[in-house]
């Protein structure tokens, strides 16, 4: 799926791109600039929930219910958990001296995103069907990738990187323990 | 007239849309109604019973009242998020509807994440109360919200991990093909009833229990309802709501049940399966209403729990019957399954006679475990009031 063909269809899906796009880049701004932590962390939510709908205009469903449920369902209630723990709620970020090697930092970052998402050779669906070089079983599997994303994701998540997941799952279960740890008493 | 394709698919989807909406919103006004009355006849009162034959226009009643009255917002309040939060309880609600199938070619949205996408949408509400509770600027608005916000997390647990449990006796995901076939996967609400052959609740009885306990508490209503208790905390995240704010809240919230219902008749009874004479739709509310009623019922005979007894209940007591539950059956469907992945009818009466005992030992257990035996029960304290009366005569 390419965005902006001119036709009627990708017209509709250009709008809610745009719509999309504009509301998480406005509101991940708004989350570094708002004094006030809670309204933070509301803004925070709102970009979460639009990277979601990007991933539903990618056609990558399970990403997009993933992204709800862990970083909208779990991340942000814990930051708000730390909200409510925090006493300082509106007094904005403390000062400091770093603005302007941070805000090279940032440019350069942006830079070389910018070239890298421009200069990579993207295996495009449409490109890489009519180019002819795959045969047609191959062909049939691609499509049946984008239509029904779940058991491949499945397949390579639990099957072909199951030590990954796993060891990610044990990261977070010492990080649990480690807390426990840290704040009991005796 | 030629409309062009995306006109006549954006009318289509809003009529769709339309109707679901006020469906929903018109059975949650009736189903007021309805809980009153027959919260009225568990307690011996009438329950409404005025306006209308059996009081039926009630509901009416209360939405004009509820839509004249002022709408005040507090002084300390943060007057966005304070705005915002009843629409985001609701939301969610609307939401899981969109997903559902109320028959085999009738749903709004056919999701290939089905399941998946409810778990994540509902954990939105838990964002909601919170923000109800700290934008109103009253103490006992965020000592509600706190709790609710403990509470629902905790709940999401057992919940997301007795679904793990039913969707492994969902056969394997179906690839597509060439005839134009999407593919299916293994989360799709329709591929979930599609194979119950036998109704999940027969065949893993501890998910449906473990189930049906959170996801009442995930809508925090009686035993489960210290989000806003009463006696403690005036009326809890909504204390400072009012209006049609406050009419919003209550709908989410009445809402609640019937969207819970439709969730457990999906995954554990079958959801649109019937037979033959009585069309499925009819079949799935039919469904619906009897779940809606035990829910009900649940509510009306349970007194209201402490916040530390419904915690521990959720980690000491339901995760483990999850955990337990996931594991019992990952081992049947690891000797019973057919070479494809499937399970056999038979094989699916034979787990049906292996895990009810499981669940009725697990369940007997668990109770000793966790509750006062019968003959070491606190003696109940004269109340003061006893006192008071006694001095006055």
């Amino acid at each position: 799926m390419t965005l902006g063909q001119g036709t009627e269809d990708s017209l509709f899906i250009d709008v809610v791109f745009w719509v999309i796009a504009v509301s998480s880049i406005v509101s991940a701004i708004a989350v570094v600039q708002s004094k006030d932590l809670f309204r933070a962390a509301m803004f925070l939510v709102i970009s979460f929930v639009a990277v979601a709908g990007l991933f539903v205009l990618l056609r990558a469903e399970f990403l997009a219910a993933v992204q709800v449920l862990i970083y909208v369902g779990a991340i942000s209630v814990l930051i708000l958990f730390a909200v409510l723990m925090t006493r300082d709620v509106e007094g904005g970020s403390p000062s400091n001296r770093q603005v302007v090697p941070i805000g090279i930092l940032a440019v350069l970052f942006g830079a070389v995103a910018i070239f890298v998402s421009v200069d990579t050779d993207w295996n495009l669906l449409e490109t890489t069907l009519s180019s002819g070089t795959v045969t047609p079983d191959v062909a049939d599997g691609i499509t049946g990738v984008f239509s029904n994303t779940v058991p491949v994701v499945a397949k390579l998540l639990i099957r072909d990187f199951v030590l990954a997941f796993e060891v990610a799952s044990v990261l977070l279960l010492a990080s649990i323990i480690g807390a426990l740890a840290l704040v009991r008493e005796g | 007239m030629d409309l062009p394709e995306w006109l006549a698919f954006g009318m289509a989807g809003f009529t769709l849309a339309f109707i679901v909406i006020n469906a929903m919103i018109m059975s949650t006004a009736l189903y007021t109604w309805f809980e009153r009355r027959a919260l009225g006849r568990f307690q011996v009162r009438l329950g409404p019973n005025r306006w209308g034959p059996f009081g039926l226009l009630q509901p009416l009643a209360d939405i004009i009242k509820l839509i004249t009255k002022e709408d005040t917002i507090p002084d300390e309040a943060d007057r966005p998020a304070f705005t915002v939060a009843p629409v985001v309880l609701l939301l969610p609600m609307l939401l899981v509807v969109a997903v559902v199938p109320f028959g085999e070619d009738s749903f709004l949205g056919r999701l290939n994440v089905g399941i998946l996408f409810i778990v994540g949408v509902t954990s939105i509400s838990t964002i909601a109360i919170f923000v109800g509770g700290w934008a109103s600027g009253n103490k006992y608005a965020m000592l509600g919200a706190m709790r609710g916000v403990a509470m629902l997390i905790s709940y999401e647990v057992p919940m997301a991990l007795a679904i793990a449990g039913v969707l492994l006796l969902v056969g394997p995901a179906l690839p597509a093909d060439a005839e134009g076939f999407a593919g299916i996967s293994s989360l799709a609400l329709s591929k979930i009833v599609e194979s119950q052959v036998l109704p999940f609740l027969l065949v893993s009885p501890l998910a449906f229990l473990v189930f049906v306990a959170a996801a009442s508490a995930e809508m925090s209503r009686t035993p489960f309802d210290q989000i806003e208790a009463e006696s403690e905390l005036g009326s809890g995240y909504h204390t400072e709501y009012s209006g049609i704010k406050f009419a919003v809240f209550q709908l989410a919230e009445f809402m609640a049940p019937i969207v819970t219902s439709i969730i457990i008749v999906t995954l554990f009874l079958g959801g649109t399966r019937g037979f033959s004479p009585v069309p499925e739709q009819i079949w799935f509310i039919l469904k619906v209403f009897v779940v809606i009623f035990l829910l009900l019922w649940v509510r009306a005979t349970w007194p209201r729990l402490r916040i530390d007894q419904i915690m521990a209940f959720a980690w000491k007591g339901l995760f483990g019957l999850a955990i337990l539950n996931l594991f019992v059956v990952a081992t049947e469907i690891e000797f019973l399954r057919t070479s494809d992945g499937t399970l056999s009818t038979g094989s699916l009466w034979l787990m049906a006679a292996i895990n009810w005992p499981v669940t009725l030992v697990s369940v007997v257990v668990l109770a000793r475990l966790l509750g006062h035996g019968r003959m070491d029960r606190p003696e109940p304290s004269p109340s003061p009031l006893a006192n008071m009366y006694a001095e006055a005569e």
